[in-house]
């Protein structure tokens, strides 16, 4: 199978070819003109992750919510079950700078942390 | 009346970087005017990551970002007074702010750096016809209902204009449950980075239509739904091309436009292209001692360069403070224009005598491949640099080495593109 896709990994933006196997292995990455471009190909036919970022609602705070990131990236396909897992998530202020307001997201072993005090 | 050496206009991440710098480079008394209730200004919203890469090397979100300097500051002995607007500058650098505390304040400053960052266009600058139903906003306000007051200002959403504030907010909204019909860009091609289009857009199956705009907008109390059309290459609807689409919001994601009222009461110089103040390369507007740095100089994507641009000013005002410096000499001026394809360039203005290396920023006024930028002091080229690939989204700059200015045989540098 043929992929085309934009390596974002710098703002030149090569437009990459993959090719796949049956196994979802990739064969050959065309287009890119530096190493990051094959990363990035491979990275996002294997295992795309991305950083999530939303809020979370906070009682007695000064604001009704604070912002909140996955620690670190979460594959893809697991955005929107983590989005319902932080929607229904309330946690009491005062909230600091980098709790942990959620551990282990969806099993992701990734928590979600706190990017804003109130 | 009270006394301040420094007085920095706007607690965003221009006016924090610029007090930090001043402070590091020796200026005593310095004070930051903030109209809003914390420090931090526009990046406190901007709570999706990518922020701080080039200067931290990490990607931050914006408030964590905003945070650094503010705890920067607590370390220091530079003033904050929130809630507090200023209003005026007169003459001999006297600002005028007010707030629920002190009433009305004069304050006498030696310099003033300007760092009110900018607005979003908003749709009274733009020309569509319709009633005048709830439910159309710029992207940056929904971006604060959603992000701030914790709640979703719709369900069903189109949005016009591809800037980055309007993806990172269809993918916000997306997220949140709301479903984004689409987003419609004028040009053909998006303002944003293409990060933002594959992350934001394409990952959710969310259209961008180029080369397309909203033509009218339908809903007496309510929004209910948009007129859209193709445009032609100057930009006008194509009539037939005309298309209904439902939705309760629309997100208006049309550009930026630097605050600058004060700069403009202030009697100071604007460039009609970037519609910030016209700077030397220590960000001195035509009035000496008041110092211009950050989206109300040019709008930025990036707040790193929102950072260095504001140490340099901060630097500038520190070195006009502690030295009192003169007024620039106009004989001894190199001014920096745009030509073919350079749209525009900030500093606008550079001094011979000066003592570093200037960069100067510009941005391009289409897409371009494979071409070069140009420096040129008359017939003389003093830089020269291939470039893969040049976009209007993307804030360039080239470097012009000290040693160089002050050998220049003319009064004018030129900036431009050749094939
Ligand atoms: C809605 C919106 C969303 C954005 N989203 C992104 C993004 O996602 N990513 C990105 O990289 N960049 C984004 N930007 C660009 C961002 O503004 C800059 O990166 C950066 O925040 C600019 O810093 P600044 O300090 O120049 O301006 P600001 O952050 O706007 O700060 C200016 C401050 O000055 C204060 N002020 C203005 N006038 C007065 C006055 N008269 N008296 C006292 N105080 C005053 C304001 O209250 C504000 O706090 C966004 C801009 C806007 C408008
Ligand atoms: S392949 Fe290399 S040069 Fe091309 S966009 Fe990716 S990182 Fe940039």
């Amino acid at each position: 199978m043929i992929k085309e896709m934009v390596c974002v990994s710098c703002p030149i933006g090569c437009m990459l070819t993959v090719e796949l196997n049956d196994q979802n292995e990739v064969l050959s990455v065309k287009g890119n003109t530096c190493k990051r471009g094959e990363q990035y190909a491979i990275d996002e036919c294997t295992n795309p992750v991305r950083m999530l970022t939303s809020t979370v609602k906070v009682n007695g705070g000064k604001l009704p919510v604070v912002p909140v990131k996955t620690a670190k990236p979460i594959p893809k396909g697991k955005m929107f079950d983590c989005m319902q897992v932080i929607n229904s998530t309330v946690v009491d202020a005062p909230v600091k700078m980098g709790d942990v307001l959620i551990q282990d997201i969806c099993g992701t072993g990734i928590d979600i942390i706190a990017t804003n005090e109130n | 009346m009270l006394k301040y050496d420094l007085v920095v206009i706007g607690g965003g991440p221009a006016g924090m970087a610029a007090a930090l710098r001043a402070r590091e480079c020796g200026v005593q008394k310095i004070i930051i005017l903030e109209r809003a209730a914390t420090l931090g200004g526009i990046l406190e919203q901007c709570i999706h990551t990518g922020f701080g890469l080039h200067y931290f090397g990490e990607e931050l979100s914006g408030p964590e970002y905003a945070y650094r300097f503010i705890e920067e500051l607590k370390k220091t002995d530079i003033e904050v007074k929130v809630d507090t607007m200023v209003t005026d500058i007169l003459s001999d650098n006297v600002v005028v702010a007010t707030n629920n505390t002190d009433g009305i304040l004069q304050i006498q400053a030696t310099a003033i750096i300007l760092a009110m960052g900018c607005r979003e266009r908003p749709r009274g600058a733009l020309d569509m016809p319709g009633s005048r139903a709830a439910g159309v906003m710029t992207a940056g306000t929904a971006q604060k209902y959603v992000n701030i007051d914790g709640y979703m200002p719709g369900k069903k959403i189109v949005i016009l204009g591809s800037g980055d504030i309007g993806l990172i907010m269809a993918r916000r909204m997306t997220l949140e449950g709301a479903k984004v019909e689409m987003v419609c860009e004028l040009m053909p091609y998006s303002g944003g980075l293409t990060r933002n289009i594959v992350q934001c857009l394409d990952d959710l199956g969310i259209p961008l239509k180029l080369s397309c705009t909203v033509v009218k907008t339908h809903g007496l109390e309510r929004l209910e739904g948009v007129t859209i059309a193709n445009v032609d290459e100057y930009r006008r609807p194509i009539p037939g091309t005309e298309q209904y689409v439902e939705c309760d919001t629309l997100l208006l994601s049309v550009g930026l436009i630097p605050e600058n009222e004060l700069t403009r009461m202030a009697g100071i110089e604007i460039d009609p292209i970037t519609n910030g103040a016209i700077v030397d390369e220590y960000r001195q507007t035509s009035r000496p001692g008041i110092f211009a740095c950050g989206n109300v100089l040019q709008v930025h994507d990036l707040v790193d360069y929102v950072t260095q641009e504001s140490q340099i000013a901060g630097e500038g005002a520190a070195k006009y403070i502690l030295s009192k410096k003169e007024a620039n000499n106009a004989d001894n001026t190199i001014r920096v224009k745009a030509e073919s394809g350079v749209r525009y360039v900030v500093p606008q203005n550079i001094n011979r005598s000066t003592d570093k290396d200037v960069k100067i920023y510009f941005r391009v006024a289409d897409v371009y491949k494979d071409t070069s930028v140009v420096v040129t002091c008359g017939d003389e080229v003093i830089y020269k640099r291939k470039k893969r690939k040049l976009a209007p989204g993307e804030m360039e700059n080239v470097a012009i080495k000290l040693d160089d200015i002050a050998k220049l045989s003319g009064n004018e540098l030129t900036v431009k593109l050749e094939v």
